[in-house]
């Protein structure tokens, strides 16, 4: 029987994500959400928790939230209710937040390999600013509260404990990123804090079904902080257990900066938020005609698209993730594709290599769509080297000129007398180089394979990278044998 | 001019259209009279005259006492708390709005018990008030100010609300005219909240028509509530004074044990007016309306916690403490409320606490339904419920105080309305030990204008004087 010292664990880990929706107003007020602004301009007596006001539910923001259900598969709640979470916090003007409690808006779907344990609506709170050493609450010498953000519509997603290890987990988050981007419900940016994600880990020996105890990291705002909190969470975990100790069920802060983890708080100060269904509010109970609205806003989902990118263009699994969790360069491919198949040329495979390797880094703030380089010429460019009108030296030359000026494919290669040069021209060129290079002729023919690459080196010297190499290389081999 | 004051809302209005008084001139009236008000009815007085009303607004520009918890523009609005001394809220509660757009202007905010928890007025962070029938009892509560400034002929009406009796019981015990209407037919946008599941906006009048008036504008679905709908009938004027054919059921529940001798004898005095107006009188079992004041005392105050749970001193009203965060909220919590509103936070706070959710939430959630179910059941045999308001008549100033159980008894006949969201109207009776006695009649929910066309043949029969009391 083996030890508890070198036994085998397999880590544990559930995603919860809040999800600030991009509605034009706030959820339960007129207020518009805040970009930026100066603080507290974006303020009404509702969202302040004045006496005598009362919530109300945001439309936009059933219909997103209907949106997102649908996109993870779930199951909408024909009736879901809010609810008070009471705690007292200076960022939270009421004294408590409304949320979905028992009843969420959505539950058991799924996204990917991962199950999704529900999907709810509620509000954000204030932010809170503090001045002194510390920069948190305790210990600060004054604090301000920023009411712009309270109020704004939040979903919180919450998956079953289905992921393995940390890069699953953030592959995932990925997944769900970009599919929240493609259904156009949020901006999803981790580092503003419109999609910020929690962690719940635990371990257990491997191949057991039974749970371990859980921590929660909170609040990790990039992908790489993600993978490695996680990372670093197993380890902590499997160290305790190694020495035969217990993991405690607590809260922790990953500290990017020096890797340590630090509780925020446990579960015996845990907060008991006495729940109870919010009176000043009715249930949301969704039409046919909502559902249906939601369901046509859908477009085709980022996993979906990937499965197509593969299935239908033979694209290889990498190319077509990339392509579909980047929408934005998932369309541009689709754009440049159409005009491909318009005119008659470019391969799938090779455009999307193209858009793929080539061009993404050539994008002004990784943006297609602010690119000088229109779809349609790109195709033709790619088109151009399929039919080895250009050498794909020449063409990348080309792209970078189009990156940087616009322009036509045709237009720069002629301008720059960057077409491939026929094969009569390349005879003559091929014929010359022999004839300067007797030294590396013999060395050849004495069995030196070698020898051959100074000669393809003189003709694509000759013809200033316009030739094609392979094609080169085999005029030499059949001039040599003759 | 002081005769004017003793008038019906209806009857100021139509001296107003009359032209025998100016709009201008009633309001510089009520608003000198609220003024120099020695019953401690009014927290604050109209300064300026309102805009110009016609009198031929719907309301004709005849004034109107508004409950301190109704959030007013620039206007301070305490809700009787010490909490919110000096608040003066960015907006106006619908209600108020919608009543000055139909021509009754505010002219003065009245006292309350602190955040509407009470029924004596004592719990008032600004001091009791008095009752106009006799000045060393209580009006009481929790709209004592709005029941004593209309009694008192100081305001020919006002406004009040009503959780689990606070319209019906100080009209009572004031000699006038209480309406809680149906739960959702008045925006509770602006009122500064108890209980909100509960809470309901009410005239206070000397007459059934003006009630009938007063409410007539205040009714309909406010987008800023989403518990809020629109009545489904027009509210009429009530004109009737026969009872044919209407059966009035006696739920022996709140009309034996518990109620003042005196009570029960102006109960039975009613009954057999309606019997005279063509009525039919019978028992109606209302078996799970004795748990009614339980269940009561621990939604309310559960909600309540949540509710008031804003009042922390960072962004308006008191704040106190050293400037650390734990002490400011313990300070600004420990100065700025009183004795019962404490009691209620500490009971909601208690019942929605993990682990006796369900023993005490989750059961009164579940006697509330039964209650629901016990008016159901009663309506398919009568078509109203007819029992006292209060269990007694206005009881002294500090005679209560000390016990609160005896004082939330005060509530025991009004509560299951309440808890069941149902219209129920109180009405003056007659008079016990010389002090009014009020009648509450209980219909299904939107059944105010036959609830109102009731009271208003009863009224007739009852004959009880509309006048300020005699001193």
């Amino acid at each position: 029987m083996s030890s508890v010292a070198d036994r085998a664990y397999e880590p544990v880990i559930g995603l919860e994500i809040h999800v600030q929706l991009s509605t034009r107003t706030k959820m339960f007020c007129g207020c518009a959400l805040s970009f930026g602004e100066e603080p507290n301009t974006r303020t009404c007596p509702v969202c302040l928790g004045h006496p005598g006001t009362l919530p109300v539910v945001n439309a936009e923001a059933v219909h997103y939230g209907l949106m997102i259900g649908l996109a993870l598969d779930c199951e909408l709640a024909p009736r879901s209710i809010f609810h008070r979470k009471n705690y007292f916090y200076p960022d939270l003007p009421k004294g408590y937040q409304v949320s979905q409690y028992d009843i969420p808006l959505a539950a058991g779907g799924r996204l990917g390999d991962v199950r999704i344990h529900r999907v709810h609506l509620e509000e954000d709170a204030a932010k809170l600013v503090h001045s002194g050493a510390s920069g948190r609450i305790h210990g600060a010498e004054g604090s301000v509260v920023d009411f712009n953000r309270g109020g704004t519509p939040l979903v919180e997603i919450v998956s079953e404990p289905d992921i393995r290890s940390a890069s699953e987990a953030a592959e995932w988050l990925r997944l769900l990123r970009a599919t929240l981007r493609r259904i156009g419900v949020s901006d999803v940016n981790m580092e503003e804090g419109s999609l910020r994600c929690d962690a719940n880990v635990s371990i257990r020996p491997a191949g057991e079904a039974t749970l371990g105890t859980k921590a929660e990291l909170k609040n990790m705002n990039s992908f790489r902080f993600i993978e490695r909190g996680i990372e670093a969470e197993i380890a902590r975990q499997e160290a305790i257990v190694r020495a035969g100790e217990s993991v405690v069920q607590e809260t922790l802060h990953f500290d990017p900066a020096s890797g340590a983890l630090t509780p925020l708080r446990s579960k015996e100060e845990a907060h008991d938020y006495r729940y109870f269904p919010e009176p000043d509010l009715v249930p949301v109970a969704p039409t046919e005609a909502m559902v249906g609205r939601a369901r046509e806003a859908l477009p085709e989902l980022p996993a979906a698209r990937a499965a197509r990118f593969e299935r239908e263009l033979g694209l290889s699994s990498d190319t077509a993730r990339l392509l579909s969790f980047r929408g934005e360069l998932g369309d541009y491919y689709e754009e440049a594709l159409g005009a491909a198949r318009a005119d008659g040329g470019a391969d799938p495979t090779a455009l999307a290599s193209w858009v793929t390797v080539e061009l993404v880094p050539r994008l002004p703030d990784g943006d297609p769509s602010a690119s000088r380089v229109r779809p349609d010429a790109l195709a033709r460019l790619v088109s151009m080297v399929g039919a080895k009108r250009v050498s794909g030296s020449a063409a990348k030359e080309v792209l970078t000129a189009m990156a940087e000026d616009g322009g036509d494919p045709e237009a720069i290669v002629a301008e720059r007398g960057l077409a491939m040069t026929d094969s009569a021209d390349l005879g003559a060129v091929v014929d010359q180089a022999l004839a300067a290079n007797a030294a590396a002729v013999a060395q050849y023919r004495a069995g030196k394979e070698k020898a051959l690459g100074a000669i393809v080196g003189a003709v694509m010297r000759e013809t200033k990278g316009r030739a094609d190499g392979g094609a080169v290389r085999e005029l030499i081999l059949e001039r040599l044998s003759q | 001019m002081s005769e004017l004051l003793d008038l019906t809302a209806a009857q100021t209005a139509a001296s107003l259209r009359a032209g025998e008084v100016s709009t201008d001139e009633l309001f510089d009236h009520s608003r000198a009279r609220a003024a120099n008000d020695d019953l401690g009815a009014f927290l604050w007085v109209a300064e300026d005259a309102p805009p110009p009303v016609s009198a031929q607004a719907p309301l004709a520009g005849v004034p109107l006492a508004v409950k301190d918890i109704f959030c007013a523009e620039g206007v301070p609005s305490t809700s009787g708390s010490r909490i919110l001394e000096g608040y003066r809220p960015a907006y106006t509660a619908t209600v108020v709005e919608r009543l000055a757009a139909a021509g009754a202007p505010m002219v003065g905010k009245t006292n309350m018990d602190e955040f509407a928890m009470g029924s004596s007025n004592e719990n008032s962070a600004y001091g009791p008030v008095r009752n106009p029938w006799d000045r060393e009892r209580v009006p009481g509560g929790s709209s004592g100010g709005s029941a004593a400034a209309v009694a008192a002929g100081i305001a020919p009406w006002a406004i009040g609300t009503d959780t689990g009796g606070s319209i019906r019981q100080p009209a009572s015990l004031c000699g006038l005219v209480g309406l809680k209407p149906t739960y959702g037919s008045v925006s509770r946008y602006g009122m500064i909240a108890f209980a909100s599941s509960l809470d309901q906006a009410g005239p206070i009048t000397r007459d059934v028509t003006d009630a009938a008036l007063l409410f007539r504008h205040m009714v309909g679905r406010d987008p800023c509530d989403s518990t809020s709908l629109d009545h489904p009938e027009e509210i009429e004027l009530p004109q009737a004074d026969r009872l044919d054919g209407l059966r009035f059921g006696v739920p022996p529940e709140l009309s034996g044990e518990g109620i003042e001798p005196g009570v029960l004898t102006v109960l039975k005095d009613v009954l057999g007016r309606v019997e005279h107006l063509g009525g039919t009188v019978n028992e109606t079992r209302l078996p799970h309306s004795p748990h009614g004041l339980s269940a009561y005392y621990v939604l309310a105050p559960a909600e309540a916690s949540a509710n008031l749970a804003r009042y922390d001193g960072v962004r308006y009203g008191l704040r106190a403490g050293n400037g650390d965060l734990l002490s400011m909220y313990e300070h600004t919590r420990a100065e700025g409320f009183g004795d019962e509103v404490k009691r209620r936070i500490m009971l909601g706070t208690y019942a929605l606490s993990s682990g006796y959710y369900d023993a005490y939430y989750g059961r009164a959630q579940r006697v509330r339904t039964k209650i629901v179910a016990d008016f159901a059941s009663a309506f398919e045999s009568c078509d109203f419920v007819i029992t006292p308001t209060s269990p007694s008549v206005a009881f002294r100033i500090g005679e209560r105080t000390g016990d609160p159980l005896a004082m939330y008894l005060s509530d025991y006949c009004a509560v299951p309305a309440s808890l069941a969201g149902l219209p129920a109207i109180s009405i003056p009776g007659g008079l016990s030990e010389g002090l009014p006695v009020g009648i509450q009649l209980v219909g299904p929910a939107f059944s105010e204008n036959r609830l109102l066309q009731a009271a208003h043949a009863l009224e007739g029969a009852i004959a009880f004087p509309t006048g300020p009391p005699p001193t």
